[in-house]
């Protein structure tokens, strides 16, 4: 497998396109494996429909890395042809589905931190993010109303369904402390005004899904520790399995177009 | 299934401005909020509306099928209520 992959130097503006397109990709797949599964017809489609969404993301941020990458790497091969350690995406989103409670609680923890995300980075000095974010920010509001509409209905529906929500709540939100977290090159590009300063969006992430939280009657668990890796390559088993499946195509026959 | 438990909601999407609502279909739903959502995921996925209704399918009152006979068959007969049954002056121009 390994004479097909990738190698590429990673500076710091292609490893943040990577981080939100890796995000978008690797989450999109996970909505995509509850295609024909999902508890309703109807939510069957919202989940197609999300994933779909961010695997539109995930395409116009890998074709950007392409670019900035300069060599003859293309967004193919950004998606397909990296090993499981170069990929930068969070823990949060190659969780399993688990139930729908889970499904929903990782898609409204991350949502709610994109929205925010993609808002700031509309004006970002660079011209192509700031593109790709004004067009990104209307699909992550939809997603962000979707998933808490869904958690306020779980979280305060019947006994089972709120026990559910709670320990989705309990198991992901380890998961949520790596949203906020970047070194010090992420740190030089905030300062000059590419991206975001994601430390700076805790405080009005927490402002925004406390409310939600509160109206579905859950409580934000109260543990100190938080789980890190993803953003270097450092992932649980659960990706490996996705990239089997995801790499399957490319990796047995390098090159293939539709 | 749990689709036993919800509710059936009719939709109807307007397509433009300017032009009705019309019904495309129908959704199951908790209620209002979940109905419009799903309204929105199943019908207006390739850019066919900028307006979405939800109506309780409870709230609709049919016609029954078996009234047919009095209530559409006496129309039948008087071709006369369509404006093609007139010829209009030429000088009256685009009417």
């Amino acid at each position: 497998m390994s004479t097909t992959s990738i190698s590429f130097s990673e500076t710091p503006l292609l490893s943040l396109v990577l981080q939100r397109a890796d995000d978008a990709l690797i989450l999109g797949h996970r909505l995509s494996e509850w295609c024909g599964h999902a508890p309703l017809v109807e939510e069957d489609i919202a989940l197609a429909n999300i994933a779909l969404d961010l695997i539109g993301q995930a395409r116009s941020l890998y074709d950007y890395a392409a670019q900035v990458d300069g060599s003859r790497l293309t967004e193919d091969h950004f998606a397909y042809r990296r090993e499981q350690h170069q990929y930068r995406n969070c823990l949060l989103v190659e969780q399993p589905n688990g139930d729908f409670a889970a499904t929903i609680v990782r898609q409204f923890l991350f949502s709610a931190f994109m929205d925010l995300y993609w808002r700031e980075m509309m004006i970002s000095r660079d011209e192509t993010l700031a593109a790709i974010s004004a067009k990104a920010e209307k699909e992550t509001a939809y997603h962000l109303r979707h998933s808490a509409e869904w958690l306020i209905r779980l979280g305060d529906g019947t006994d089972e369904s709120h026990e559910r929500a709670e320990a989705a709540l309990d198991e992901l939100w380890i998961y949520t402390g790596e949203l906020f977290e970047r070194d010090e090159t992420e740190r030089l590009l905030a300062s000059s005004g590419i991206a975001p300063d994601t430390g700076a969006l805790r405080e009005p992430w927490q402002a925004r899904i406390e409310p939600i939280l509160r109206e579905a009657a859950l409580k934000i668990p109260n543990t100190p520790f938080m789980q890190t890796g993803g953003r270097s390559g450092c992932h649980s088993e659960h990706l490996g399995y996705i990239l089997a499946d995801l790499q399957f195509l490319q990796r047995a026959h390098p090159e293939a177009v539709w | 299934m749990s689709e036993k438990h919800l509710p059936l909601w009719e939709v109807f999407i307007r397509s433009r401005s300017g032009l009705a609502h019309k019904h495309c279909g129908s959704v199951h739903a908790a209620d209002a909020e979940m109905a419009l959502q799903a309204a929105r995921d199943v019908y207006t996925r390739r850019g066919e509306g900028n307006s979405i209704w939800v109506v309780p399918s409870s709230a609709i009152i049919a016609s029954d099928p078996w009234d047919k006979g009095e209530l559409f068959e006496p129309a039948l007969s008087k071709i006369y209520r369509h404006p093609t049954f007139y010829d209009v002056p030429e000088d009256v121009g685009h009417m």
